[in-house]
């Protein structure tokens, strides 16, 4: 996995709640076998005016002039603004690969669905919760000036506006230590194989059926 | 000391290791996989030269992808294709427990769990799919993982967790006629919001949920997610312990008597203490439709479609605006006018055999209206068809004009050809009418499987209470 340390990037703010997995990714992709090239068919049914198709070449299609993604301002953007609940319904995992893929790395938003927030930190995105109060400022900030551009610094636990206002945030400490230092989950788990071994043994005992 | 709750007691009996900070180790009894969220998850094994640390504890099963037409030819879409012959060869290559496309046993892999007594109350059940809530109705503590924890679980047996907080939402009284498991989810859903069980692990309680059938209390888990809440659970009762007995994968004999009695303790304590605490009057809840792009965009069917104007927050009329559009209705117009394309009545909230009898019962005799293009119904497994057929419920969908379909996810999620058309609106017994979930540019409709049968006869949804 990717570390997350300290990003300056380009911010886009994506003015709405509840957006769903199924609107960052379309069922259709989730088809592949594979764990990248999901970015160019991120929020797929909103950025082009047609039905996007896997293993359909993406350069051709029109566009939504319309969309955030789509305006030349927000062109290389890796800070998503979003609104509450950011994430919500289906548990799949390729909803942050696609995000990644595309080159968003954090999100801000007042809240997130669970199973998405977790998959994040699977994915080397830092997805940051602040008051909705402050994430409606920063949208406003961000739609008023162009290149509007936030600087997130994970071990500081801070966003800093382009004028200087630094902004704190809350992370819990393991999920920070592991995103800062890229570490596999699965390695530091089987450090602890013998605590396993010896919690199959005691709940055989008290509970067979489970392992028959 | 106050009593613990059902989620304590499911959670500490599970605990391997816990950090200072609270990160809890937390042991997987039993790991449900489909082809969709698991191929990366195998390639992540192999490319790390690991193997799964307890085979036995993982049953998989293709339904996502799979044709409900005719099987006999394989699967058409070479993508689909491609990818349940990847979990075929995964699971034939690390001795996983299949059932392939076309076992009887093969259907929706939140039905085939408690149907084959590979979901049991006191578990920890998971799957790389959010409607893992489901299992919860037996006592279980069961939700839904991304990919990375799919490997995880299959290298290491055990979840990194956090302990959620602990809400109960209590349905007292008694639920009127018409008035099924879908309307109280959906009506739960209503009232706190889809985020409204986020960072919550929701205990459904109350006389009027200890009087759903098992099947009813699996619709209510089902959506729990809905309500933002990663897992739903139910206490066990005697319903529950009967539920089990002669499943294949469930004990048997003493074995049985042994667990039963372990079972029994899986109840929150007289004294225990939730974080939260919601509750409805079974009396009040009518059959439920919505009528937007989330489901707590939700009204009683003999309301009309919300205005905008009216909505709590200028967040909030921003996005009803958007769903009035996408679904292309006005705002005070009547629910019951609201003319339908589509009919769907199948997914894992509401593919089982109580959910086929219902709408049987309110089709029976009928014949779908002349502007209903296609009526569809699709049983949540093998087995459940089975049930079905040998209860002559086919004959009566058929006779309807209904078409009677092989198992799978179907037009839940629209991965395999069944879809809508951009602009054909359905009424459908599924969790979730985000845009575009049917098929880009349908409109989705969320009601119970009589509620659906009923607007499939009429052409319009109507209450099924009058009908």
């Amino acid at each position: 996995m990717k570390p997350f340390t300290r990003l300056d990037g380009l911010a886009v703010p994506l003015d709405r709640a509840n957006v769903d997995t199924d609107a960052i990714i379309p069922k259709q992709f989730l088809k592949s076998i594979k764990r990248s090239g999901f970015g160019p068919n991120l929020f797929d049914e909103w950025r082009y005016l047609d039905v996007g198709e896997p293993g359909k070449s993406n350069h051709d299609r029109p566009l939504n002039p319309d969309f955030v993604l789509n305006q030349p301002r927000y062109q290389g953007a890796s800070v998503l603004l979003a609104r509450e609940n950011f994430g919500c319904g289906s548990s799949r995992e390729h909803a942050p690969w696609a995000l990644e893929d595309y080159g968003f790395r954090t999100i801000i938003a007042p809240s997130f669905a669970d199973i998405f927030y977790n998959n994040c930190f699977k994915n080397g995105i830092l997805p940051i919760v602040l008051d909705a109060a402050i994430v409606d400022r920063l949208f406003k900030q961000c739609e008023a000036s162009e290149g509007y551009a936030l600087t997130v610094d994970l071990d500081k636990q801070t966003v800093a506006t382009p004028t200087g206002e630094m902004i704190a945030f809350e992370v819990d400490a393991g999920r920070k230590y592991r995103l800062l230092n890229g570490l596999d989950d699965i390695g530091l788990t089987l450090l602890h194989s013998d605590r396993i071994k010896a919690y199959e043994e005691r709940r055989k005992a008290e509970a067979p059926w489970l392992f028959a | 000391m106050s009593g613990r709750t059902l989620y304590d007691k499911l959670w500490d009996a599970h605990v391997v290791h816990v950090e200072p900070d609270g990160t809890t180790l937390l042991y997987i009894d039993r790991h449900l996989v489909h082809e969709v969220t698991s191929p990366q998850a195998f390639e992540g094994l192999k490319l790390a030269g690991r193997k799964p640390w307890r085979t036995s504890s993982a049953v998989a099963v293709p339904d996502h992808n799979v044709p409900t037409t005719d099987r006999s030819q394989g699967i058409a879409d070479p993508v689909s294709r491609l990818q349940v012959e990847t979990l075929d060869a995964n699971c034939d290559e690390f001795g996983i427990t299949e059932f392939k496309m076309n076992d009887i046993r093969q259907g929706i892999v939140h039905v085939i769990g408690p149907e084959e007594g590979l979901t049991l109350p006191g578990m920890t059940v998971v799957c790389g799919d959010s409607h893992t809530s489901t299992h919860g109705a037996f006592g279980a503590l069961a939700h839904g993982i991304g990919t990375s924890e799919v490997e995880h679980v299959l290298a290491t047996q055990c979840l990194v967790q956090k302990k959620s907080r602990a809400m109960r939402i209590r349905v007292e009284g008694e639920l009127g006629k018409g008035v099924t498991a879908k309307d109280v989810a959906l009506a739960i859903i209503g009232e706190i919001g889809t985020a409204g069980g986020t960072g919550y692990a929701v205990e459904f309680a109350g006389s009027a949920i200890r009087s759903l059938s098992m099947e009813g209390r699996m619709t209510l888990c089902n959506m729990a997610i809905e309500a933002g809440a990663r897992a739903g659970m139910v206490a066990v009762d005697e319903k529950t312990i009967e539920y089990f007995r002669g499943r294949p994968y469930a004990p048997k004999g003493e074995m049985f008597d042994q667990a039963a009695a372990y079972w029994k303790t899986l109840v929150s304590d007289a004294d225990a203490k939730f974080d939260a605490e919601v509750v409805l009057d079974a009396a009040k809840i009518k059959p439920q439709v919505t009528w937007g792009t989330s489901p707590e965009m939700v009204v009683t069917v003999d309301g009309k479609v919300p205005n905008p104007a009216d909505a709590s927050s200028e967040v909030k009329r921003h996005d009803w605006e958007r769903a009035l559009q996408y679904m292309g209705l006005q705002a005070g117009m009547p629910i019951e006018q609201i003319e339908i394309d589509k009919v769907f009545i199948g997914s894992c909230t509401n593919s089982r055999i109580e959910d086929l009898r219902e709408a049987a019962a309110v089709v029976k005799g009928k014949h779908k209206a002349a502007n209903v293009k296609l009526a569809m119904v699709v049983p949540g497994s093998g087995l459940v068809k089975q049930q079905a057929e040998e209860e002559g419920l086919d004959r009566i969908f058929l006779d309807a004009g209904f078409e009677w379909r092989e198992p799978g996810c179907s037009m839940c999620l629209a991965m395999n050809a069944d879809r809508l058309e951009p602009g054909e609106r359905c009424a459908s017994t599924s969790n979730r009418n985000f845009e575009g979930r049917q098929g880009a540019g349908g409109r989705t409709h969320l009601v119970s499987p009589a509620m659906a049968a009923a607007a499939g006869i009429a052409g319009h949804f109507v209450d099924v209470r009058k009908f």
